[in-house]
């Protein structure tokens, strides 16, 4: 083989194939992006809840984009509980102040952060949820304590608009 | 293959051949030289092909009554079996066929380990194999969502949580998975379509899986390479068709008994509740073909390891060709292979045991160790068993140890004592 020098030719295989792969790259992107959320799904993303019929030491749970959100009022004793733990213990460390900007509301996605199934209310070794799935415990605060479960139950984005009505979203 | 030249009898064949070989093609499959010690080990081939063929006619049939939308998809199910003729009948074949279809999968595959039918030359035939396993474990997860019931749901939601554990990008993928921000109606009809789509994928690597075991020719008990054609094969048409097709019957009966019999005992009956998005039912496991990897998934403490381990355990047969060293291929002339092999079993049927059990104290325990051992087998004893293990001396032919004159008595009794069972 002897030495290859660059000439035309090759400067038209790498422009040919360079906009080649753009435009199969631009083709191939609308068919993956429209199994995205679309429109619609996202048009749903807040709701409102009255939430003044919830005794204290009850919790509701309410639809937000298809998923469970756990709204608890949180007795005394369960916020002292719930701030009496120390962040050492904790698997994934976050105060119950940053979880409960009004402690006696606890507001959560119902969701397990392991593999995504509801936990049950007031079951497991923390007095808080358990996850029948795969055995993950969380405490009052929504904290994970104990099983295979990554991270807390997550907060979503809400607010009191009124006394007794939380925007979720 | 056999390389012998044919031409079609028929003027019309002739022509017709001459333009399009597919007589060629079918003289290659009725002549096809196939050695003449197989054992029943060997329809499933044949069985499986029959399981697809099953599954595509009756799900078609389903297609036509089934609504895929997530407020209509649980009553059009219970249309199908109260309202359309036969529908009852037709869906049970369908939801059962499932399971059948596994069940002569595990089959073929622990024949295929075994038999060491992995081993070279029938690496590529291995390797599609799984990537058909794959695609079936995919099928039937998305059939299982259509019904729409509470298990239906709470096992997409699981399954497709398990990319939440990618770093990064996992939770985006999820969300483009789902279409949404939950496991929904888009959700379903995209399964649905991918669930109508991979059935055919499967048939065009059947396809090859075929080709590509016609090149070297079918393993067979003894695991020696064989002339082909000579006194050790014999012709697939009539020989082979006729042992498959009895075996056929023999596994149609154990079909039609899940059917006819017990329908539902392989389903949970939560799936006849329908989709709830605000309760998990208490109890939820997979269908009992995905338990041993379920349990593997479980066994680890950790979310991404877990995902890990369960598709490090799947993908760990592709390179199964290069992790068993030993040139022998039947486990007929591996003494201690032939042991690990049994334990293997053991282990795969213990890990489906606990997958079905809850993950917790002794359960957990037992599903960790026989995780660990599977593992083990195939990193570490196959690799080294090759190098350690003091093999029998194999046959120069099947017919030697067969018409005696054999220096190698145990050989031939070994072999009979197995293939006897």
């Amino acid at each position: 083989m002897s030495e290859k020098k660059t000439n035309r030719r090759d400067f038209l295989f790498t422009a040919t194939y360079a906009v080649g792969a753009v435009g199969i790259g631009a083709t191939i992107w609308p068919m993956i992006d429209q199994m995205n959320p679309d429109a619609s799904v996202k048009a749903l993303a807040s709701t409102e809840v009255d939430v003044s019929t919830v005794d204290p030491g009850k919790t509701i749970t309410v639809l937000w984009r298809g998923k469970p959100v756990f709204i608890r009022r949180r007795t005394l004793e369960e916020i002292a509980e719930a701030k009496a733990v120390k962040l050492e213990d904790l698997k994934h460390p976050e105060k119950d102040e940053d979880r409960a900007k009004n402690p006696e509301w606890l507001v959560m996605l119902g969701v397990c952060t392991h593999l995504g199934c509801v936990p049950l209310d007031q079951k497991g070794d923390y007095n808080g949820w358990f996850c029948p799935c795969h055995g993950s415990h969380y405490d009052i605060s929504g904290r994970i304590r104990k099983g295979p479960a990554p991270t807390n139950m997550e907060v979503p984005k809400y607010e009191f608009v009124s006394a007794n009505t939380i925007k979720i979203g | 293959m056999s390389d012998h030249e044919y031409t079609p009898k028929s003027k019309v064949g002739k022509w017709f051949n001459d333009r399009l070989p597919l007589l060629t093609l079918a003289n290659h499959l009725t002549d096809y030289p196939t050695p003449k010690n197989l054992n029943y080990w060997w329809t499933f081939g044949g069985i499986l092909t029959f399981c697809l063929i099953t599954q595509i006619v009756t799900g078609l049939v389903l297609a036509m009554h089934y609504i895929a939308h997530a407020d209509m998809a649980f009553d059009s199910v219970e249309h199908i079996m109260r309202d359309v003729n036969y529908g009852w009948l037709i869906r049970y074949i369908h939801a059962n066929g499932a399971s059948m279809f596994f069940l002569a999968v595990y089959i073929h595959i622990f024949r295929s380990l075994f038999y060491g039918s992995y081993k070279s030359p029938r690496e590529i035939i291995w390797i599609i194999g799984i990537i058909i396993y794959l695609l079936m474990m995919a099928a039937a997860f998305m059939g299982y969502v259509l019904p729409w019931g509470q298990m239906s749901f709470w096992g997409a939601t699981v399954i497709t949580n398990l990319f939440s554990a990618i770093p990064l990008v996992g939770e985006g993928i999820v969300t483009w998975l789902w279409g949404g921000y939950s496991v929904d109606n888009p959700t379903l009809t995209r399964f649905f379509t991918l669930h109508y789509l991979i059935p055919f994928l499967i048939l065009g690597l059947v396809v090859l899986h075929i080709w590509a075991l016609h090149v070297p020719g079918n393993n067979n008990p003894v695991g020696i390479d064989i002339q082909k054609p000579s006194k050790d094969t014999v012709p697939f048409h009539p020989y082979i068709v006729i042992k498959d097709g009895f075996a056929l019957l023999m596994f149609m009966i154990v079909f039609a008994f899940f059917v006819f019999y017990t329908p539902n005992i392989l389903g949970h009956a939560d799936n006849y509740i329908e989709a709830d998005p605000l309760v998990t039912p208490a109890h939820i496991v997979p269908e009992w073909y995905l338990l041993p990897f379920y349990a593997i998934l479980r066994s680890v403490p950790d979310k991404l390891l877990g995902v890990v381990a369960m598709l490090s355990a799947i993908l760990i047969l592709a390179a199964l060709p290069w992790l068993d060293t030993s040139k022998i291929r039947s486990a007929v002339f591996r003494p201690l292979y032939r042991q690990f092999y049994w334990i293997l079993v053991i282990d795969v049927l213990i890990l489906g045991y606990v997958g079905a059990m809850p993950a917790e104290g002794l359960y957990l325990l037992i599903a960790r160790v026989a995780t660990a051992y599977y593992f083990l087998h195939f990193l570490v004893i196959l690799p080294v068993l090759g190098f350690k293990e003091k093999t029998l001396p194999i046959p120069l032919s099947i017919t030697e140890p067969v018409l005696g004159g054999s220096p190698n008595f145990a050989t031939a009794r070994n072999k009979e004592s197995f293939t006897n069972k």
